[in-house]
């Protein structure tokens, strides 16, 4: 999905100007490139047109506590959001899903892989959901006993379904027809006792709220 | 017969010496002073008095060696800074000065006398009847025989009085001029202030080692993972360049993650940013041992209580996973609003037997524990459970 409008906040200089050339090479506009919480605040509601996703920092001036992820929390549901942070944290991850379709949380490692950035960017932009795999692991470390009735195929499923991955982008990950993959899903849905649900948001949120409890 | 009548005899002795030396300069300071209070050599020699406690104390603490096994510590502050000026003051003001210079004027107008009384009546009368008995004339032979035959007696019946009163004398000595339980108390106090105030510095700097990899480190890793992501797109898949940069991509992210758990070691951020149930939500989510969370607290805590709390539980996790062979463990607190105290309770169903005067990890959290003037009390018997309850006062 080329040519989004994008609102960009990291408070280092370097990585700011790393981040917009990136999106500028995957052939998206970025309105406004800004280094804090207000900032960002601002920048968003002042663009015109409306930014197609926002992607920003956690951590940021002036408090360098979570201030972006607050500032991201206010600017949803109504914006699509993608946080980057250094912190493999479920709270924090959490707290975003909660607000509904159309966010992310990813670790800035992910940036490195470019390609997969940029495609996580577009899915956020587009509704999806998207969240940090090692965020996930964390998450199924946690439940191991249940999903210990799991096969390690349908675990592999599990974590790129927590991940937000639909069930197209599972079977191209996999190496599997989609069909295989709705086979899957639908023995591990059983298998936890989650309802089937074809709404990929909500599925996730299912998933994580299961890995949570 | 032991030495203790002799030392007691020289106690006394040097008791009388001393006083009489003291009586006769001091005597000589307070004359010479009062004539030349006029001009400031006089008002010296007068503070000199009132100081002459300090000398005499410190001798007699010195003296006391005799009938006294224990030294009598220095009861004395070490003043503030260097200089006679920041001592004269700090010497002025102490209590301990002014005790010592009561225990000159009790001295001098009592114990010496005494000492000096005792000393005569022990040595004196047996000594005046003697030799009166003896010189008296006519000299009866029995008489003679029968002081000599006494003489032991009243030597031993001498020792008596010497060696009590040297013996009351001591322990008043010891009581005036020593450390008091008071003053004790207040170092005491300040040594546990200084040690929260380290314990406060070493959390700061933390925090600031903390945001320094943060922003410095990491971000630069980061920023570096992007640039060789970017060039990896210029250059065709599967070319030796594209396989190096991919390899070097993938040794900034191992970095990356090992930099990460450094951070989170040094000091976990979603504590600060979201309180101690987060971040312990957090820390059991990483732990080999699968671990059940009830953490139901109404407020946030006082930073030092936060931390503490949640150094020691994940301290107290890292102990399970890695000594008891749990197959599972559980995390709960809550606030006890009377007497406002953090209570935890960190249970595992291991095999038992931790020990805190074993291995460095639970003898950290006591002391950790003990800046907070917290508790912990350890169950664990061998087979289990392991029960650990902690209690850490949190005034509002």
């Amino acid at each position: 999905m080329p040519g989004l409008t994008v609102v960009v906040a990291e408070d280092s200089v370097l990585l700011r100007a790393g981040l917009v050339g990136l999106l500028e090479r995957f052939g998206h506009t970025v309105a406004a490139a800004v280094s804090d919480a207000p900032a960002l605040l601002t920048a968003v509601r002042s663009a015109s047109p409306a930014p197609d996703v926002i992607v920003t920092d956690v951590r940021m001036p002036p408090g360098f506590s979570d201030e972006g992820l607050r500032a991201a929390l206010t600017l949803r549901p109504r914006y699509s959001v993608l946080v980057l942070s250094q912190y493999v944290e479920q709270t924090y991850a959490a707290e975003l899903l909660e607000t509904g379709g159309g966010v992310g949380y990813l670790l800035k490692d992910r940036v490195g892989e470019v390609t997969e950035f940029a495609d996580a960017v577009a899915r956020v932009a587009a509704g999806g959901t998207v969240v940090d795999p090692e965020v996930v692991r964390q998450m199924l470390r946690q439940r191991r006993d249940p999903l210990d009735r799991l096969t390690p195929r349908e675990r592999e499923v599990l974590s790129l379904m927590a991940e937000g991955r639909s069930n197209a982008a599972i079977a191209r990950t996999l190496f599997v027809t989609d069909a295989a993959v709705a086979k899957h899903i639908g023995s591990i849905l059983s298998k936890l006792d989650l309802p089937p649900d074809d709404d990929d948001h909500r599925r996730v949120l299912a998933v994580l709220a299961y890995l949570r409890s | 017969m032991t030495s203790w009548p002799w030392r007691s005899l020289a106690y006394l002795l040097s008791g009388v010496l001393v006083g009489a030396a003291t009586a006769a300069s001091l005597t000589l300071l307070v004359i010479g002073g009062m004539m030349l209070a006029v001009v400031v050599v006089g008002l010296v020699l007068l503070l000199c008095v009132a100081l002459s406690g300090l000398v005499i104390a410190r001798f007699e603490r010195w003296r006391l060696r005799l009938v006294d096994r224990d030294p009598v510590g220095n009861p004395h502050r070490r003043p503030a800074s260097a200089g006679w000026r920041s001592w004269l003051g700090t010497r002025l003001r102490e209590p301990q000065t002014w005790r010592e210079f009561g225990y000159v004027l009790v001295s001098l107008f009592g114990l010496w006398w005494i000492d000096l009384g005792v000393l005569i009546f022990s040595f004196g009368v047996p000594m005046i009847v003697t030799v009166i008995m003896v010189t008296e004339p006519p000299p009866v032979l029995l008489g003679v025989v029968l002081v000599i035959l006494m003489l032991p007696v009243s030597v031993l019946a001498m020792a008596y009085p010497v060696t009590v009163w040297a013996g009351a004398r001591a322990a008043m000595a010891r009581n005036l001029l020593g450390p008091d339980g008071a003053e004790l108390g207040q170092r005491l106090g300040e040594v546990a202030r200084s040690r929260a105030r380290l314990v406060d510095a070493y959390e700061v700097e933390r925090r600031r080692i903390e945001r320094d990899l943060h922003d410095g480190a990491q971000q630069r890793l980061v920023a570096l993972t992007m640039t060789l992501g970017l060039a990896e797109l210029d250059l065709p898949p599967g070319s030796p360049s594209a396989s190096a940069i991919r390899a070097a991509q993938d040794q900034a992210r191992l970095a990356l993650a090992e930099l990460r758990e450094l951070i989170r070691g040094v000091h976990p951020q979603v504590l600060t940013d979201r309180g101690l149930a987060a971040a312990v939500r957090d820390v059991a989510g990483r732990s080999a041992t699968p671990v059940t969370v009830d953490i139901d607290l109404p407020r946030r805590m006082p930073a030092p209580v936060e931390t503490t709390a949640y150094f020691v539980i994940a301290e107290a996790l890292a102990n399970v996973a890695k000594h008891s062979r749990a197959a599972r463990a559980s995390v709960w607190a809550r606030l006890a609003e009377v007497d406002p105290r953090l209570c935890l309770r960190i249970v595992d169903d291991g095999r038992g037997g931790a020990d805190p005067g074993l291995g460095t990890g639970l003898a950290g959290l006591l002391d950790r524990l003990a800046v907070v003037d917290g508790v912990l009390t350890i169950t664990s018997p061998s087979g289990g459970p392991t029960v650990l309850t902690v209690e850490i006062p949190c005034p509002d």
